[in-house]
């Protein structure tokens, strides 16, 4: 006699419906700003769409001049070039800080808590503390010194908790084999350590990249001239009145998702290398 | 394939005879070795003096102070007082590299990251040797494991057997006077384990070098050693050759942990008698106890009976299979178990 199945409870109906509300929520504005951004040349801001275009495309990527569009060009720029730095110190620190808690050291409390109190603290308070400061000090804000700086206040402790984890999996025999065959704490550090967590580290350096790229609290009072991308949307979404912005939104969101799947295809492919030295025998 | 250190050893044998050393050489010397935790005591004093070019067991229940033994001798846990000193050379404050020793880990600790060849050879990259030559003498010792046709193999494509060959390659080829293994059979099947253990014996033989084995199993350990060593608490019970340590246990644990063995309070003191040698029948002398069987157990060539003599004395006879089926026993009969007074060995404390 076949089992027939269990009959699912009630519940299970509310939670579905609860769940579809929550997806329609969480994707619904996506999907309009999507649609919208294909938005006919005589279209205004919302539904009915007149016609599909690439027209506000065209307008986005024709420069400045045009229909309050800005300066996208430059800002993108900006951000990148601040992220790829913020995210290669972050690696670089963060790897270095995680190996030193490794052992109890004077003052490491402090500087955890302090790590902790940064990313809870609202970015507002953090990024015109540190304003202050250089005003204080007579110095100017500049995207090289107080701009990365605000930036990494967010990113560093991301870094250093991430190293816990990967350092709290870490088996210990491993380096106690490498010592014990005669290697220097250098040694040690290159030829064992570093290739075993050499995924988690290059997770840093995307999720450094990410946190830099789409941070405006702290960044927007500490970056001197020019606007990074989230500060330059932030301005156009108060003074634009049309679809352009939606045709941002959508490439923007293009951008991040071609980053998540960068990051996915390098760790597949360290994966990939590594198996590919057995099937070559 | 010999070392280089067993000549150096022929010629210390040498001089041991014509009288010039009066002292038997040995590998490794333990002197009041004693390791803390905060208030717990770890390993409580010991000393202990293992002969070159010898296998030797520490044999304990977990706990014991073992594997904090060998962790010190190899370098890997700091000693809270005394001295350890390989071949004469007191090494309590050298690091782990300049001991001369090795180590082979319980859960054998190859890098994942590297195929097994390159594992073997990774003490050699580190000395800064190119990579022909230190792949071919990284080869040779895969060789020396019967592992050479799996040399590209990463570990994650590697048996639990085939691991520990490729960590006792990679230990090996350091060339050290001392070999020391943690609990090395602890994570192979039986039937491995019994293949695998005669295999690192007779690595240790063909390459004249002292290996210090810890188990918790005595049987590894009467099959293996020269020399076996029994800790509990922290404490050597008993040192000796394996068969001095089976026939003439030291004291009640080590009577009991090593198996095989009946402790008897008989006649106001204690006494260990083997499982073997007692018997179903009366005994003249005096020497027997009433006693109910509990279980019996089939083994194969033999038959282990449990039973409870009066005072809740715990008893075990082991009896060859055509004894046993001759005269077979069920579950609560009462019989007399008897023993030879030669067969006796009195107990300290």
């Amino acid at each position: 006699m076949r089992d027939t199945g269990q009959r699912r409870p009630r519940s299970f109906y509310f939670l579905l419906a609860l769940f579809v509300v929550y997806m329609a929520f969480l994707y619904g504005p996506m999907l309009c700003v999507f649609i919208l951004s294909f938005q006919g040349p005589t279209g205004g801001m919302s539904f009915p769409m007149v016609g599909v275009s690439l027209h506000w495309f065209e307008v986005l990527f024709g420069g400045a001049g045009g229909q309050g569009v800005g300066d996208m060009h430059n800002s993108f720029v900006r951000s990148m070039r601040m992220a790829a730095i913020v995210a290669a110190l972050t690696m670089m620190i963060a790897v270095s800080a995680g190996m030193a808690y490794r052992r109890k050291f004077p003052g490491s409390d402090f500087v955890f808590y302090a790590s902790i109190a940064s990313i809870v603290m609202p970015g507002i308070f953090v990024g015109f503390g540190i304003a202050l400061a250089f005003n204080l000090l007579g110095l100017e804000v500049q995207w090289f010194s107080s701009g990365i700086g605000a930036q990494l206040t967010w990113s560093l402790p991301f870094g250093l908790l991430i190293m816990f984890i990967i350092l709290g999996r870490f088996n210990p025999s491993y380096e106690e084999a490498a010592t014990d065959l005669g290697a220097t704490s250098w040694q040690r550090f290159r030829e064992v350590i570093l290739p075993i967590i050499l995924p988690g580290v290059i997770g840093i350096f995307m999720a450094g990249f990410t946190s830099s790229y789409e941070e405006s609290a702290r960044t927007s009072l500490n970056v001197g001239t020019g606007n990074t991308m989230p500060m330059e949307i932030t301005g156009l979404l108060t003074s634009a009145t049309s679809p352009v912005l939606f045709a941002v939104g959508t490439v923007t969101t293009l951008f991040s998702f071609a980053l998540v799947i960068a990051t996915l295809l390098i760790t597949i492919g360290i994966a990939k290398r590594r198996q590919m030295r057995l099937s070559a025998h | 394939m010999k070392h280089d250190n067993k000549v150096e050893t022929e010629t210390l044998s040498t001089l041991a005879q014509t009288g010039s050393v009066t002292r038997k050489p040995s590998d490794i010397e333990l002197v009041a070795l004693t390791k803390r935790y905060g208030p717990a005591v770890a390993v409580d004093d010991i000393s202990l003096r293992i002969p070159e070019n010898s296998y030797c067991c520490l044999l304990g229940p977990s706990g014991c102070g073992k594997t904090t033994t060998l962790r010190m001798i190899a370098g890997h846990e700091a000693i809270t007082e005394g001295d350890i000193l390989i071949r004469d050379r007191n090494v309590t404050n050298a690091p782990a590299l300049k001991r001369g020793t090795s180590m082979m880990f319980q859960s054998y600790a190859l890098f994942p990251h590297l195929n097994a060849l390159d594992n073997v050879a990774f003490s050699l990259k580190l000395q800064g040797i190119d990579k022909t030559e230190r792949h071919a003498q990284a080869m040779k010792y895969l060789e020396l494991v019967q592992m050479e046709g799996l040399a590209e193999r990463l570990p994650g494509q590697l048996s639990g057997g085939q691991q520990q060959r490729v960590a006792l390659a990679r230990s090996l080829i350091t060339r050290p006077k001392v070999l020391l293994l943690d609990e090395p059979l602890s994570a192979l099947d039986p039937f491995l384990r019994v293949i695998m253990r005669s295999e690192l014996k007779r690595i240790q033989t063909e390459l004249g070098i002292t290996f210090v084995h810890v188990t918790h199993s005595q049987e590894e350990a009467l099959a293996l050693s020269d020399v076996m060593v029994v800790m509990n608490g922290g404490k050597i019970m008993q040192a000796g050759s394996a068969r001095d340590v089976f026939e003439k246990p030291a004291n009640a644990f080590v009577a009991r942990f090593i198996g095989g063995h009946n402790v008897i309070r008989f006649g106001g003191r204690d006494v260990a008698v083997r499982a073997d040698k007692c018997r179903i029948a009366h005994g003249s002398d005096g020497r027997h106890l009433i006693a109910e069987v509990k279980g019996v157990e089939y083994q194969g060539p033999v038959v282990r009976i449990n039973l409870q003599a009066g005072d809740s004395q715990p008893l075990a006879v082991v009896l060859p299979d055509s004894v046993y089926f001759a005269t077979p026993l069920s579950i609560g009969d009462k019989v007399t178990v008897s023993w030879s007074p030669e067969d006796e060995w009195a107990l300290a404390g």
